[in-house]
């Protein structure tokens, strides 16, 4: 097997590249939080085109309080055994020994999660040692990009997850999009200096320079808790969704698991998303911002 | 004539085929209802999740719509798409077009900590194609008159059936527009016959 490996520049690696290729694959569709085989079933019957395995969903973890962790490898086990669509798992930032576990388990993308508690508040795990993709999230592009360089195939500007409240993911997603927006603007000879200012490695912001995009898929998580929600960060420029409580924690959630997934699909035609957004039953009750005090918002761990 | 590729884009890579095409200067749609059809002289099926794309086919009524469009415009079906080509599957949870005959194993060579990366050995040009293979299906009990157009160690990754082609890797990934060009000139000369 031929290999462009290049320990300079490990992202454009052809290890990397399959990583990369898993995520493109998954673009366009929707990424189902499950936290059993039943909801899986229910998820890959609704046209996810991915699980996530986790042990609690957010708007659970969020109410338990305590530290939250790796699921159980058993539970992740009988969901691959399920579905036959790729299954994510959720690791801690910087603990790289629960990936280890995760990539043992042959699972197909790994979540380093600001939803569990972080077990390194200085050091993000390096990705680019592992042979499964991992996902991350950002708030901004100097967050997505230093993701991207310690090797994350895929990044979710994140929302506030279990929240039920999409401001969260707009404001990041915008953040986002604005900032590349404008590297495209900027002459070469101000790249540096964006890098310093971002924190960001110096090859990528020229990369977001001359495309205006990721050189990774991006998707959008945290808050989405309707059709129209998947409607508005696809239009944002959301490539894909994650879904967490918005469905397991509305009392209809085979019928929402289907109406999120034509959303996000027809995300710029009114016609489909009025169709799919009648006769649903309550969507999951949500929560104002000013509700979670500051040091309980999930979205502000990571750097 | 010129030709206007549909890309159905329902889930999956879709936008890195409307940018392969665009390298080659061919005009293409995303195609999300079975009436855009119409507009197009030939139609490309993504890489994407089978399910996902099977289902939201059903919802919609794409089944009809592209049988009958198959039987006098080419079709390119890529991973998922070589799934929905095939005459058989061996998920129930897919169901197929049955535009070529073949039998497609969903996830034949594992789950993702196996995709990789090969040189594969195409029939039509001598030099081999740095192919990326993610989760992907494989080809079986292949009728005597469908055409082998790649290969991979021993395997079948690339097939042709008249106008239509399918494979298990993915030509839109890379910068190398081969690929789509050949099915592109395949497409031209059943359009003049």
């Amino acid at each position: 097997m031929k290999n462009n490996n290049n320990e300079s520049t490990p992202y454009a690696n052809d290890d990397f590249k399959v990583k990369v290729g898993l995520a493109e694959m998954l673009k366009g569709g929707t990424i189902m939080d499950v936290t059993n085989a039943e909801q899986a079933k229910i998820a890959e019957d609704a046209g996810a085109c991915a699980v996530m395995a986790l042990e609690r969903i957010p708007s659970d973890i969020r109410r338990d309080g305590g530290v939250a962790r790796m699921s159980d490898p058993d539970m992740i086990q009988q969901i691959k055994d399920t579905v036959s669509i790729p299954v994510m798992a959720k690791c801690r930032i910087g603990h790289f020994a629960e990936a280890q576990i995760i990539q043992a388990l042959e699972v197909d993308f790994i979540d380093e999660s600001e939803v569990l508690t972080p077990a390194d508040e200085a050091n993000h795990i390096y990705k680019h040692d592992f042979k499964v993709p991992f996902v991350c999230g950002a708030t901004n592009l100097g967050e997505a990009l230093r993701r991207i360089g310690e090797g994350a195939a895929m990044i979710r500007t994140k929302g506030e997850a279990g929240s039920g409240n999409i401001v969260e993911a707009v404001r990041h997603m915008r953040a986002l999009q604005n900032e590349m927006q404008r590297l495209t603007t900027l002459g070469r000879e101000q790249l540096m200096s964006v890098a310093k200012d971002m924190g960001a490695p110096y090859d990528l912001v020229c990369y977001v320079a001359e495309h205006g995009e990721l050189p990774v898929p991006n998707f959008s998580a945290g808050g989405i808790a309707t059709p129209a929600d998947a409607a508005l960060v696809r239009q944002l420029g959301a490539q894909a969704v994650f879904v967490g409580s918005g469905i397991f924690k509305s009392e209809d959630p085979a019928a929402r698991a289907v109406a999120i997934v034509k959303a996000t699909t027809h995300f710029d035609d009114a016609t489909v998303l009025l169709e799919v957004s009648r006769g649903l039953q309550p969507g999951m009750k949500g929560l104002e911002m000013s509700e979670i005090p500051e040091e309980e918002r999930l979205a502000a761990r990571g750097w | 004539m010129t030709i206007t590729v549909g890309v159905l884009a329902l889930q999956g890579a879709y936008q890195k085929h409307v940018k392969s095409l665009s390298r080659l200067g061919v005009e293409s749609r995303l195609i999300r209802k079975p009436g855009e059809l119409q507009a197009c002289s030939a139609l490309i099926i993504p890489g994407g999740e089978s399910t996902t794309i099977s289902l939201l086919m059903q919802e919609y009524g794409f089944y009809p719509a592209i049988k009958s469009f198959a039987e006098n415009h080419p079709v390119l079906g890529v991973c998922a798409g070589l799934i929905l080509m095939a005459d058989e599957v061996d998920d129930k949870r897919v169901t197929p077009l049955k535009l070529i005959a073949f039998k497609a194993r969903r996830n034949f060579y594992g789950r993702q900590v196996h995709s990789f990366t090969a040189d594969v050995t195409l029939n039509f040009d001598h030099r081999p194609f740095h192919a990326q293979f993610i989760r992907a299906p494989g080809i079986e009990e292949l009728s005597p008159e469908v055409e082998v157009l790649a290969s991979h160690n021993d395997e079948v990754v690339m097939i042709g059936a008249g106008k239509h082609i399918a494979l298990s890797f993915h030509p839109e990934l890379n910068d190398d527009t081969r690929i789509h060009n050949y099915w592109l000139s395949r497409c031209k000369q059943t359009a003049s016959n």
